[in-house]
C-alpha cells in the first residue's frame, strides 16, 4: 500500500510534466533520431546518444530525458529493419530476430514480419515501463540476490540456447559454441593481463574483437554474398505477400508468447552485467521451446520473431532499474545516458528516486509514449519499406557493403576492423557453407568474457567463503536462484538436444562429397589446437585455465567429428556442402569472384582512403556488375557516397584512411 | 559550504596567477575543436570530457562547436600514442586531448606499448580528484581509532580492476596497514565493485569522491559502509594532507602514522606516495599537441580560467567532479611534473611487487 502511496502521486505529476507541448516535441524528436540512427546496423543507441550529448548541458531536465529516453528506447525497434530486411542484426538486441525475420523478407513477407516485430516492440516496451514503474521502488533487494554465482547461472542459460540452436548434429553446435568462446578469449585477458592468440606486434588483436565486427561478419556477410551470387531480389520473386495487417493479428494471437518474453526480458535487463546481448537468445530458445511444431523454424516461423522481439525492448524497462536505482549503467548507452542525465544536473543512484521521484517518472513515461510513437511510425513505414526487397539486389549491395564497412570501422576506428571484418565474413561464409550453426557461435562470442569472468569470480569468492566455514560457502554457491535456474538449465538443454534435429536454424541443407567439408573440420581442429598451445604457455593460472578447458572441449568434439566423418559414406548429413546442391550451388555468381568485390574495397580503402575507395568501387560495381547505365551509376554513386558524408559528419566520425593519406593531407572527407 | 567557497577561492587565485608572456591568442569562429578521450564513452573520463566540453565552448574565443571524440583501446595507450603523432601546426588549435591516471600509469611503470612522452605535450588543465575508502561495520568495528591493527587478522576481499592501474594506489595501501586482501580482479568498473560490497561478496572497498558522494553516501547513511580513511590532498608543499571533500574522514597517512605496522617513510611509502599523486590529485589533464605555441597556450588557458571563475562553477562541478583543485597555467604544468615524474626506486619497488604478489610481468 506504502507502495502505491508514494508511487501514485508522483507518477501523477510525472505524467502532467511530460504532457507539455514542449516536452512532446523533443520526445518526438528524439525518437525521430533514434528510428534514424538505429536503422543503420552497428550504429545504436550510443551513437544516438553521443549526437544530442553536446546539447543537454542547460536544457531543461524534462526536455533533456524526453529527448534522451526517446532516443534509447526506439533503438530496438527500428533495429529491426536491418535484421528483418537484409538479415544483418541491427544490432545485439537483435540477433536472434535475423533467424526467422530474413526468411519472412525471403518469402515476401517483410512487411507482415515487420509489424508483428514493431507490435511485439510495442508491447515489450509498455511492458517494461509498467514493471519498472513499480519496480524501482523495490528492486533493490532483488538486484542484490543476483552476486556472481547467480549471473553465473544465467550466463550459463544462455550458453543452454546452443542445445537449441545446434542443428542436425549436436556436436557440430558444441564445436562452434566452443570456437566462438575461444574467438571471445582473442586479446589480453581481463584477470591478469597476459594476452591470448594476440601479440602486442599486433596492437589490433590485444584488445580483441568486437561484437559488432562479429555480428556483421557471421551473418551480415554471408547472406549479402550468397543474395548476390543469385542476383535476384531479397523477396524470392520479387513480390509482397501478406502484408502489415498479417503481422499484428499474428502479434495477438501470440500475446500470451510476447507476454513471456516481455517478462524474460525485463528480468535479465535488470540484473546489471550481463547485458542485452543474451536476452533476445533466451527469449528465441523459449519461442523455440514453446512451439508445438518446430518445423518451421529457421524458414520463416513468426513466433521466432515475436518473441525475440518482446524481449528485447521490455530488457530497456529493466536495463533503467539498475541504471536507475545503483548509478549503474546495464549497457554502453545506459552508461552514457548516465552521462547525460548528469548533464542536466541529476546523480543517478539512490538519491535521485528518493529525492527526485518525479522526475524519475518522467523517464518512465517517456519510455512508454516513445514506443507507442516509435512503434507506430514504424508501422506506418514497413508497408512501404518492405518494397526494398523487391529490388533487385545488385543494387542494394554496394549500399549494404558500404554501411557494414562503415559501422565496422566505428568499432574502433583503424583499418584492421576492415581486416577483421572481411576475416570473421570468410569464417561466416564457411560455417553457413557447411552448416555449422551461425547463432551457436554468436552465442559462444557473446558470453565468452561472462562466462570466464563470472566463473572466475565466483570461483575466486566461494574459495574464500568456503575457507571460513563450509556452510558459508554452500549458501553462496548453492542459494535457491542458482539453484532454479540451474534446473532450468538443464531441463533446457535435455529438451534441446531432444528437438534440436528438428529445428534448422538457418533452414535445410544438401550434403556433397566429403573432400571440402574435411578440410574445414581439419582447419577448426588447428585452430583450436593453437588455441590450447598458446594457452598452456601463459603463466598465470586465472588467464590460461578458461581458453584450455574451452579449446579441450573443442577438440574433442571435432575429434569425435572426424571419427564420424572417417566411418559415415559420402551424403551423410555431416557432410552438408551448400554449394553440393540448393540455391548456392545453382546461383548463376560463382562465392569467390563475389567475395572478391568486398575484398577490392578493402584494398581499395586502405591505399586510398574509405571515400575514395568507395567511389571507385561503386562506379566499377554498378557499371559492370549491376551492368546499369552510365547516368544510373553516376546518380547512385553521388547518392551513396553524399549520404556517407552527411551520416559521418552529423555524427562526427572519420573514415578510415589509406596509405595514400600517409603521404598527401587531404581535407576531411577523403582524410 | 566552506569547502566550495574554498575551492572558488583557490581557482580565483589560480587563475589570477597564470602568466603568460605575450601572445594575442587565435580565433576559433566557426571551427571544431574535438576533445579526443582515449577511453569509452562509458567512464569517468567521458564525465569529465562531456562537463568541459559545452563549457570550453562558451569560453574559447569565437565560440568553437567542442565535440568530444572517444578513442578506446588498450587502457588508453591506443588513443595517447595517436595523440603523440600529432603536430600542433596540422590542427592549430582544433585538437586538445583528456588523459587520465590510467594512460600515466603505464607510462610510469615502463609497460613497452608506451609510445607517448608527456614532456612532449602541453598542459592547460589539470584536474584532480580523491578517494575515499570504506568498511562494513563488522570490520570497521575492529578498528581502534585510527589504529587498524585489529584488521591486521581479517579475511578481506575486493573486487578490482586490475592491479596495474588505479587499483595499485589502495592495495599498497592495504598491504602497508599489514592487511590481508584478496583482489578479485576482472571487474569492469569501479561501479561494479561497490555493487559487490553491497551484495556482501566484497568486504571492503573504495570509490573516487564523485562516486563516494553519489552512492556510498546514502550506504553510509542506512548504516550498511562505514567511511574508514581517504588517499588525502596535497598541500601548496606537497605534503599530504586531509582531503578538503571530506574534512571529517581521516587520511592514510593518519591512519598509517596511528598503526605500528605502517610506517611513512622508507621505499613503501615513497612508492605509495608518488603513485597516489599521480593517480589523484594529478589525475585528469588537458593538453595540446606537441609544437603549440604561446598563442594557443594562452587561448586555452584564458578560456579555461573563464570556466573556473564562473559565478556557478562551484554548484555544477561540486557534483559532478567533486571539490578539488582545477589548474591551469604554472600549477598545472607543476601538477605534470608531479603526476608523470616518479623516483627510480620507486617505480622498482612496485614493479616488482606486482611480480610478486600478483604475477604481472610488465614486459
Amino acid at each position: 500500500m506504502d507502495l502505491i502511496a508514494t508511487a501514485l502521486p508522483a507518477l501523477g505529476e510525472a505524467f502532467a510534466l511530460i504532457l507539455q507541448p514542449q516536452q512532446i516535441m523533443f520526445l518526438v524528436l528524439g525518437v525521430l533520431l533514434g528510428l534514424s540512427v538505429g536503422v543503420f546496423p552497428g550504429l545504436g543507441g550510443i551513437a544516438g546518444l553521443s549526437l544530442v550529448l553536446p546539447f543537454m548541458f542547460g536544457m531543461e531536465p524534462v526536455s533533456g530525458l524526453a529527448l534522451m529516453v526517446g532516443l534509447v528506447a526506439v533503438v530496438p525497434t527500428s533495429d529491426t529493419f536491418a535484421s528483418v530486411l537484409m538479415g544483418i542484426p541491427g544490432s545485439s538486441a537483435s540477433q536472434a530476430t535475423v533467424l526467422d525475420g530474413f526468411p519472412l523478407a525471403r518469402k515476401g513477407e517483410a512487411a507482415r514480419a515487420l509489424a508483428a516485430a514493431f507490435a511485439s516492440s510495442l508491447f515489450g516496451g509498455l511492458f517494461g515501463a509498467t514493471i519498472l514503474t513499480f519496480f524501482i521502488l523495490i528492486a533493490r533487494p532483488l538486484v542484490l540476490a543476483f552476486a556472481m554465482p547467480e549471473m553465473l547461472a544465467v550466463t550459463l542459460l544462455g550458453l543452454a540456447m546452443v542445445a537449441v540452436l545446434a542443428g542436425r548434429l549436436p556436436l557440430k553446435g558444441v564445436a562452434a559454441a566452443c570456437l566462438g568462446l575461444l574467438i571471445g578469449t582473442i586479446g589480453e585477458a581481463s584477470h591478469g593481463g597476459s594476452l591470448r592468440m594476440a601479440t602486442y606486434d599486433i596492437p589490433y588483436l590485444t584488445d580483441g574483437i568486437k561484437l559488432v565486427i562479429v555480428g556483421l561478419g557471421i551473418f551480415a556477410i554471408p547472406e549479402i554474398i550468397s543474395l548476390l551470387r543469385q542476383d535476384q531480389s531479397i523477396s524470392r520473386d520479387a513480390k509482397l505477400g501478406a502484408g502489415w495487417g498479417q503481422g499484428i493479428r499474428d502479434w495477438w494471437s501470440n500475446i500470451w508468447l510476447s507476454l513471456r518474453c516481455s517478462t524474460i526480458g525485463v528480468l535479465v535487463g535488470v540484473i546489471p552485467g550481463l547485458g542485452g546481448s543474451v536476452v533476445d537468445w533466451i527469449a528465441y530458445g523459449h519461442s523455440v521451446q514453446t512451439t508445438k511444431d518446430k518445423s518451421n523454424f529457421g524458414k520463416g516461423e513468426i513466433r521466432g520473431v515475436i518473441g525475440p522481439e518482446s524481449s528485447n525492448n521490455a530488457k530497456e524497462g529493466g536495463g533503467l532499474v539498475p541504471t536507475l536505482i545503483f548509478g549503474i549503467p546495464g549497457s554502453g548507452s545506459m552508461a552514457v545516458f548516465i552521462g547525460g542525465l548528469a548533464l542536466l544536473g541529476y546523480t543517478a543512484g539512490p538519491q535521485m528516486i528518493q529525492n527526485d521521484l518525479n522526475v524519475t517518472y518522467t523517464i518512465v513515461w517517456s519510455l512508454a509514449l516513445a514506443n507507442v510513437v516509435g512503434a507506430g511510425l514504424c508501422i506506418a513505414l514497413s508497408g512501404g519499406i518492405a518494397r526494398l526487397t523487391t529490388i533487385r539486389f545488385a543494387l542494394l549491395a554496394p549500399f549494404l557493403f558500404m554501411m557494414i564497412s562503415f559501422a565496422a570501422f566505428q568499432s574502433r576506428q583503424s583499418l584492421g576492423d576492415l581486416v577483421a571484418l572481411f576475416a570473421v565474413g570468410v569464417l561466416g561464409i564457411f560455417l553457413r557453407r557447411f552448416d555449422w550453426s551461425r547463432p551457436a557461435f554468436l552465442i559462444g562470442f557473446v558470453l565468452s568474457s561472462q562466462a570466464e569472468n563470472f566463473s572466475a569470480n565466483a570461483l575466486q569468492i566461494a574459495t574464500f567463503r568456503f575457507k571460513r566455514s563450509f556452510e558459508q560457502g554452500m549458501d553462496y554457491i548453492a542459494s535457491p536462484i542458482v539453484i532454479t535456474i540451474l534446473i532450468v538449465t538443464v531441463i533446457s538443454v535435455i529438451f534441446g538436444i531432444r528437438q534440436s534435429k528438428q529445428i534448422l536454424s538457418e533452414g535445410a541443407v544438401e550434403s556433397g562429397s566429403k573432400r571440402a567439408p574435411l578440410i574445414f573440420l581439419l582447419a577448426l581442429l588447428a585452430y583450436m589446437v593453437v588455441a590450447w598451445v598458446n594457452a598452456s604457455m601463459i603463466d598465470l593460472m586465472s588467464d590460461k585455465i578458461f581458453p584450455q578447458l574451452v579449446s579441450t572441449v573443442g577438440i574433442l568434439a571435432l575429434c569425435f567429428l572426424l571419427i564420424r566423418m572417417m566411418r559415415a559414406p559420402e551424403g551423410d548429413a555431416i557432410f552438408a556442402d551448400r554449394e553440393a546442391g540448393g540455391e548456392d550451388a545453382e546461383a548463376p555468381h560463382k562465392l569467390w569472384p563475389t567475395m572478391a568485390w568486398l575484398g577490392a574495397l578493402l584494398v581499395l580503402s586502405a591505399l586510398l582512403g574509405f571515400i575514395l575507395a568507395l567511389a571507385v568501387f561503386m562506379l566499377t560495381f554498378f557499371r559492370i556488375r549491376a551492368n546499369v547505365s552510365w547516368v544510373r551509376t553516376l546518380v547512385l554513386t553521388a547518392a551513396g557516397i553524399g549520404f556517407m558524408i552527411f551520416l559521418a559528419s552529423t555524427l562526427n566520425r572519420d573514415f578510415p584512411p589509406g596509405l595514400l593519406q600517409e603521404l598527401v593531407d587531404l581535407p576531411w572527407p577523403l582524410r | 559550504m566552506t569547502t566550495k567557497t574554498l575551492a572558488v577561492a583557490a581557482s580565483l587565485a589560480i587563475a589570477s596567477t597564470t602568466a603568460f608572456a605575450g601572445g594575442h591568442g587565435i580565433d576559433l569562429t566557426g571551427k571544431t575543436v574535438e576533445f579526443v578521450i582515449p577511453f569509452s564513452e562509458t567512464g569517468g573520463s567521458a564525465k569529465w570530457a562531456n562537463f568541459y566540453a559545452p563549457l570550453l565552448s562558451e569560453a574559447l574565443p569565437g565560440n568553437p562547436t567542442v565535440v568530444v571524440k572517444f578513442m578506446p583501446g588498450a587502457g588508453s595507450t591506443k588513443g595517447a600514442n595517436w595523440f603523440q603523432e600529432q603536430d600542433y601546426a596540422d590542427s592549430q588549435g582544433t585538437l586538445i586531448f583528456g588523459s587520465s591516471g590510467s594512460t600515466q600509469f603505464p607510462y610510469l611503470l615502463g609497460d613497452p606499448r608506451v609510445k607517448y612522452e608527456y614532456g612532449d605535450w602541453n598542459v592547460v588543465l589539470a584536474s584532480g580528484t580523491g578517494g575515499v575508502a570504506f568498511l562494513p561495520p563488522a570490520e570497521a568495528e575492529k578498528l581502534n581509532g585510527l589504529d587498524a591493527t585489529g584488521l591486521a587478522g581479517e579475511d578481506f576481499i575486493w573486487g578490482s580492476q586490475g592491479a596495474t592501474r588505479l587499483d595499485l594506489v589502495p592495495l599498497l595501501a592495504w598491504k602497508m596497514l599489514g592487511m590481508n586482501v584478496e583482489p578479485v580482479f576482472g571487474i569492469k568498473g569501479r561501479g561494479d565493485g561497490r555493487l559487490m560490497f553491497e551484495r556482501g561478496e566484497a568486504n571492503i572497498d573504495y570509490q573516487t569522491s564523485s562516486a563516494y558522494l553519489a552512492n556510498v553516501t546514502p550506504l553510509v547513511e542506512s548504516g550498511a559502509a562505514v567511511p574508514w580513511m581517504t588517499w588525502g590532498a596535497l598541500d601548496a608543499n606537497g605534503d599530504i594532507v586531509r582531503d578538503p571533500t571530506f574534512p571529517d574522514i581521516p587520511s592514510f597517512k593518519e591512519v598509517c602514522e596511528a598503526t605500528p605496522a605502517c610506517e611513512t617513510s622508507g621505499e613503501a611509502w615513497d612508492a605509495w606516495k608518488a603513485f597516489m599523486i599521480a593517480g589523484f590529485p594529478a589525475q585528469k589533464m588537458v593538453f595540446l599537441p606537441k609544437g603549440a605555441d604561446a598563442d594557443a597556450m594562452k587561448t586555452y588557458t584564458d578560456a579555461f580560467n573563464t570556466i573556473l571563475a564562473r559565478d556557478d562553477f562551484a554548484e555544477i562541478s561540486g557534483a559532478r567532479l567533486g571539490v578539488y583543485p582545477q589548474m591551469t597555467g604554472d600549477m598545472a604544468t607543476a601538477t605534470l611534473k608531479l603526476g608523470t615524474e616518479v623516483d627510480p626506486a620507486a617505480k622498482a619497488f612496485v614493479v616488482n611487487w606486482l611480480q610478486e604478489d600478483y604475477g604481472v610481468s610488465l614486459q
